[in-house]
């Protein structure tokens, strides 16, 4: 058994451990709102918070998060967190959609350590996260936007 | 003018009482492909499902693939009902032909960026009509006349007796009312949410993680399946040992299917882990196994030949020999893969008497007779469920209902196997490719040779324009032949064969060789490389005659009204008539111009570039233009615009399947890089006003961007771009 922390309740798993953190979230404990993209920590869509931290889980074994705290997005409370949602739904950031969840656990991530961004800030954080609809020019909008909240 | 009917009366509702209404609709459209049923008579089409609960749903016939038409088919029911914006829900249709068909295809498909277009009307009828009965019932009830009602955001109101109604509390008195032979439908003037701004329906949804995909689909005992592909197109499965896969836990199949091998396990991750343990020994004894380099030199091979004619203007010939001076260039385009964000998957439930699908659904007359056909039932017993699409840029419409299909193998491999839950039908399969096997599976945007050979007077102005055109067409062999005419697919000449400049002579022809690697169309199809070609080629006249490339096009677009209203903005808005600020020292800054009509809408693009002493280079600035008609959501157009200049550029900067021995040299987005926040342009949208009937935007963002940026980085290098992906060692000082 494999112990850790979910959006705040302690859980445990059986799964096998090699399982991808990815996999362990959508088919064992249905939070489907982190996506797989690629399998290989290129795009992004997998994105969760380990420790706060923004981590692609589809490289990152279920063992390897034992005794950790693992946030998604059907688990964000911060005020950081909602202040960067708001930004989204204000600048209707989303296409598809897809991409949207690892997107936010970047922005999101990103503000909790940095309060006002730069564009160069914005591209070292976000770049790994890949959007084909191509919402790019929102997301960098939408991320100064939530500074711009926080920091009201 | 179509008649509607209320079709409350009709049929009961199973969700509730309340007003449904069907907007019935004549027998105007030919069957797409010449054998479809014939839509006889009237029939109806339910768009508006109105609660007690003072819910209005709409239902969508059109796929919600991030181009915002959930959005949009809201905005034209909300107007002319004059909902509360917040009122609305959407839900996606079911399959049916009769009542969903895209007005201009007459099959229910979402594509060719119509759905705005051919919705515009019918939608608002629609709205209009629930609006009139609305009207009617509280009249009865007031004992007051109808025209001394209002509505407004969702209140239905008679000011003088200060009495007033919601849509829920009058729905069930509404479905009892006549409905209106003719409505009446708003002027422009009279708009409320037309042409304003609208928050999207779905983002909500799309910012919490709730939002429900294909993949995100669990049922009772289902199963997840992995398939193992066969390395090259025409191979196929010789033997294989499943004993391997069989000692995976979780791993509950392994069966043969027509695509493949599937590995159908309890979860996802062992059903991966099955399908790469597989042993498997291909035959590739009818294998393809030429690389594109080969099939370039077949096709510039093929350039030399006259192929089949797309156009034929005057006598380029004899202009082109009487030319003072002569162009001649020669274009190279790869395969491109969709590469949504999603990749392909689908879920089926087969029962004894059902096959149903839950799918990102973007063709559904096509794959219901096509899976139906496949396991030998009648088309209506396949049932379409359509959930939004992680992208799709034209992937999900696939013209042989390639994944779907291959989710049903899947299913019926199994069926009669007992489902974990001991029920009689077999466990529903939920079909998940990997990124790998999405990239390697064909149906690619195809490649294509072009070669163009143009005369030019003494001043420079082009006289004839030669152009042939080669590559593999998307509808020769599917259930879509039918659409080409003459030997000509126009998704392959569409750019070119329409050509706007007024060149006197032209001649645009056709070879369309016949390979095993599926080729689909991919946002914007065949203007993603006629655009390239015709607007680049542009930029070079304009040299030779020595004349800024704005003009030069002034010029030859004397009578094409449209062509010049986005030129003519994007070059107001992008200060063309101003010099380029110039880069740091060791930078070279250039700036680029392309303007073109793509699915009824116009739109031009300046691109703004530097370039470094290496070749490589960023694009800095995008200034867009487009004349799209009526602008229903004006910020979803920009959004659109916004999404197809980066899906353009990604294509240009490094969009590129390669075949070598006929494998698929690119698997991830490591070897088929897209682009990246930290390559974005700073883009800035215009939009022309306009009165026109609208037309598309989620392709037409799309064409410009690269003959721009190419056209900026010969202002910036002297150099001609003539194959894509831009090969930044052309590029070096």
């Amino acid at each position: 058994m494999i112990d850790f922390t979910l959006n705040g309740k302690p859980v445990s798993t059986d799964v096998s451990p090699d399982t991808p953190l990815l996999w362990t979230l959508r088919d064992h404990f249905d939070l489907t709102g982190t996506k797989f993209g690629c399998g290989k920590a290129l795009c992004g869509a997998c994105t969760v918070h380990i420790e706060g931290q923004a981590t692609r889980s589809c490289v990152t074994p279920v063992s390897a998060v034992a005794g950790r705290k693992i946030t998604t997005i059907e688990g964000l409370q911060s005020k950081t967190a909602k202040a960067v949602q708001t930004a989204w739904e204000k600048l209707d950031v989303p296409q598809c959609g897809y991409c949207q969840s690892g997107q936010i656990m970047s922005a999101t991530a990103l503000l909790t350590t940095n309060h006002k961004p730069s564009d160069a800030d914005i591209d070292a954080a976000m770049s790994g996260n890949i959007c084909r609809c191509g919402t790019y020019v929102r997301i960098r909008a939408a991320i100064h936007e939530a500074a711009r909240t926080l920091g009201a | 003018m179509n008649t509607i009917h209320n079709e409350s009366r009709r049929t009961f509702l199973k969700a509730g009482a309340g007003l449904t209404l069907g907007v019935y609709l004549g027998p105007t459209l030919a069957a797409a492909d010449g054998k479809a049923e014939a839509v006889a008579g009237f029939t109806p089409n339910a768009f508006i499902r109105i609660g007690t609960d003072n819910t209005v749903t709409v239902i969508s016939k059109h796929l919600e693939m991030g181009q915002g038409v959930y959005t949009g088919l809201a905005t034209l029911i909300a107007e002319e009902l004059d909902a509360a914006w917040a009122q609305i829900r959407m839900e996606g249709a079911p399959a049916d032909a009769k009542r969903y068909a895209n007005l201009f295809m007459s099959i229910q498909i979402t594509g060719g960026s119509n759905s705005m277009a051919n919705s515009y009307l019918q939608m608002r009828q629609a709205g209009a009509a629930a609006r009139q009965m609305l009207v009617a019932a509280a009249a009865k009830r007031w004992q007051v006349s109808a025209d001394e009602i209002t509505v407004d955001a969702g209140v239905v109101q008679h000011k003088a007796s200060a009495r007033k109604a919601t849509f829920g509390e009058l729905a069930e008195a509404a479905a009892l009312e006549t409905v209106p032979k003719e409505t009446k439908l708003k002027e422009p003037g009279e708009f409320k949410l037309i042409g304003k701004k609208a928050a999207r329906k779905d983002v909500r949804e799309k910012t919490n993680g709730t939002a429900q995909f294909t993949r995100d689909v669990k049922l009772p005992g289902m199963l997840t399946a992995v398939v193992a592909h066969p390395p090259r197109f025409g191979a196929k499965v010789a033997r294989f040992d499943a004993a391997p896969a069989k000692a995976i836990a979780g791993v509950t199949d392994v069966v043969e299917i027509r695509t493949g091998v599937a590995v159908l396990a309890t979860d996802f991750w062992a059903a991966k882990k099955g399908r790469d343990a597989l042993v498997i020994e291909w035959d590739e004894s009818n294998a393809f196994k030429s690389g594109s380099a080969e099939l370039f030199e077949q096709y510039r091979q093929l350039a030399e030949q006259p192929g089949t004619v797309a156009r034929n203007d005057g006598d380029v010939t004899t202009t082109l020999a009487a030319a003072t001076n002569h162009i001649e260039a020669s274009y190279e385009f790869p395969y491109l893969a969709h590469a949504a964000m999603e990749p392909m998957d689908c879920v089926v439930k087969l029962g004894p008497d059902t096959c149903e699908i839950w799918n990102g659904e973007q063709l559904q007359t096509l794959d219901q007779k096509t899976v139906a056909l496949a396991i030998g039932m009648a088309p209506h017993q396949v049932k379409l469920n359509m959930l939004y699409a992680g992208g799709s840029f034209g992937r999900r419409a696939n013209p042989v209902s390639d994944y779907v299909l291959e989710a049903v193998y899947v299913a019926k491999a199994i069926a009669g196997r007992v489902s974990p839950k001991g029920t009689s039908s077999a466990a529903p399969v939920k079909l998940c490719w990997t990124r790998e096997d999405d990239m390697r599976a064909g149906h690619y945007r195809a490649m294509f040779f072009h070669k163009v050979t143009a005369g030019l007077n003494q001043f420079g102005i082009a006289q004839a324009w030669q152009q042939r055109i080669v590559g593999q067409s998307i509808m020769a062999g599917t259930a879509l032949e039918a659409f080409i005419k003459n030997g000509v697919d126009g998704s392959s000449v569409e750019g070119s064969a329409n050509l706007p400049y007024a060149i006197p002579n032209v001649a645009v022809e056709l070879h369309s060789p016949k390979l095993p690697v599926p080729v689909q169309w991919w946002r914007s199809v065949g203007s993603t490389h006629n655009a390239y070609v015709v607007e680049t080629m542009l930029d070079e006249f304009a040299h030779v005659a020595k004349r800024d490339p704005v003009d030069y096009r002034r010029n030859l677009l004397q009578d094409k009204r449209r062509h010049l209203g986005v030129m003519n903005l994007v070059a107001q808005k992008s200060g063309w008539d101003k010099p380029l600020a110039a880069g740091k020292p060791g930078e070279r800054r250039g700036r680029g111009i392309a303007v073109h009509e793509s699915f009824n809408s116009f739109v031009a693009q300046v691109a703004e570039v530097t370039l470094k002493k290496d070749g490589s280079f960023h694009v800095d600035r995008v200034f867009c233009a487009v004349d799209c008609g009526v602008a229903i959501n004006p910020d979803n157009i920009r959004a659109q615009m916004e999404g197809g200049i980066i899906f353009g550029l990604s294509a240009a900067l490094s969009g590129a399947i390669t075949l070598k021995d006929g494998a698929v040299e690119q698997s991830n987005f490591d070897d088929y890089p897209v682009l990246r926040m930290n390559q974005t342009p700073r883009i800035e949208v215009h939009i022309v006003p306009s009165a026109e009937a609208p037309t598309g935007v989620g392709e037409p963002g799309v064409p410009p961007i690269a003959p721009a940026v190419a056209n900026a980085l010969f202002a910036a290098s002297g150099k001609r771009l003539r194959r894509l992906p831009f090969d930044t060692a052309e590029l070096k000082a």
